[in-house]
């Protein structure tokens, strides 16, 4: 009767071989890993950041430091262009999560134009990103180098090192997030080229697509803690 | 290929209306911490403790901010459990981190001068 005894019979439990335990495709498993990597990168940077923060009596303030609209307002308006520019990716997460939705149901036109709306957004905010580091130059900030009047930042006693310090660390840690938004766009540039070829189209699956999404929105993940700790806290 | 068709099996879950409320959800909560540094925190609400309460709540929606995004966005709310372990337990990393060098910088702010 027992011919196959228990040891002989095939295994089908997700981890006994021959499919993707977690059902998933290799290159996406591999994205998730290098953003984890990517994770620590910035968490490296940002942790610093707090260090430096809490080792200093005083700090910079944030809406005495950036409070211009750039071609509109010089003063008085903090937090108005960081919102600007906070929306802007926002909105350029939600067009990709929708291209990659239009790719699950294999929409080409839609994938391509969603992709569209999303490098535009890449690009805007790259522009704005641009803007406010210029005024910051204006004002007299730069990796090594602080205005020599620092009253209007500081709301009590002015200190060089906490100015030294956020400056650094600000042009470090908003321009290793302005690189990513800048090869996401990149990426984005290369996959949509691929899409209009119909690459995807021939192989069955808009994987690709996902892959990049994964990528922009670990970008807007990033940009959201970014926001947090370097204009509200 | 064992995964070729997996795509068109899965994603079912994350409709499109449900892609613009998690969007609409990271607005308004955006929106808030806008009307806390504003308005709610110049005027003077949080009273004498205004910059612990402001920074916990600031904290607080980003973090939520951040959950939104990675389970929705990016879908990892409907991969499996493994992976998704897989992926979050390093954080603990991040978290032990984070505690070492604030404790790290406040030992410096009492014991060093500037």
């Amino acid at each position: 009767m027992d011919s196959i005894t228990q040891l002989d019979k095939v295994k089908s439990t997700p981890w006994s071989g021959g499919r993707s335990p977690w059902s998933l495709e290799y290159g996406k498993i591999m994205m998730w890993f290098f953003l984890i990597s990517d994770a620590f990168t910035f968490s490296s940077l940002l942790v610093y950041y707090g260090a430096q923060r809490f080792s200093k009596d005083t700090w910079p303030y944030p809406d005495h430091v950036f409070q211009s609209i750039p071609g509109i307002a010089d003063s008085g308006y903090p937090l108005v262009f960081v919102g600007i520019m906070t929306f802007i990716l926002i909105m350029s997460s939600l067009t990709m999560v929708l291209a990659v939705n239009a790719g699950h149901r294999g929409k080409k036109k839609e994938v391509i134009w969603w992709m569209v709306a999303t490098i535009i957004g890449g690009f805007v905010f790259l522009g704005c990103q641009a803007l406010e580091w210029s005024h910051l130059f204006h004002q007299g900030f730069n990796w090594g180098q602080i205005p020599a009047d620092l009253n209007a930042f500081f709301l009590g006693e002015p200190s060089t090192i906490a100015a030294q310090q956020f400056a650094n660390l600000f042009f470090t840690i908003t321009g290793f997030h302005g690189f990513h938004v800048f090869t996401g766009v990149v990426i984005n540039i290369i996959v949509l080229i691929m899409v209009i070829n119909g690459t995807f189209e021939r192989r069955g699956h808009y994987l690709m697509v996902e892959k990049v999404g994964l990528y922009w929105h670990f970008v807007d993940l990033v940009w959201v803690f970014v926001f947090t700790f370097f204009y509200l806290v | 290929m064992s995964v070729n068709n997996h795509s068109s099996e899965e994603h079912e879950e994350l409709s499109v209306g449900k892609i613009w409320k998690v969007f609409f959800i990271l607005l308004v909560l955006t929106v808030i911490e806008f009307i806390i540094a504003l308005w709610v925190k110049p005027a003077g609400y949080f009273g004498n403790h205004a910059l612990l309460i402001g920074n916990t709540i600031y904290i607080t929606l980003t973090l939520i901010k951040a959950y939104y995004i990675v389970a929705y966005f990016m879908h990892l709310k409907y991969e499996k459990f493994g992976f998704q372990l897989a992926l979050t337990v390093s954080f603990i990393f991040i978290i032990y981190f984070i505690v070492l060098m604030l404790i790290e910088g406040e030992f410096l702010n009492l014991h060093m001068v500037g």
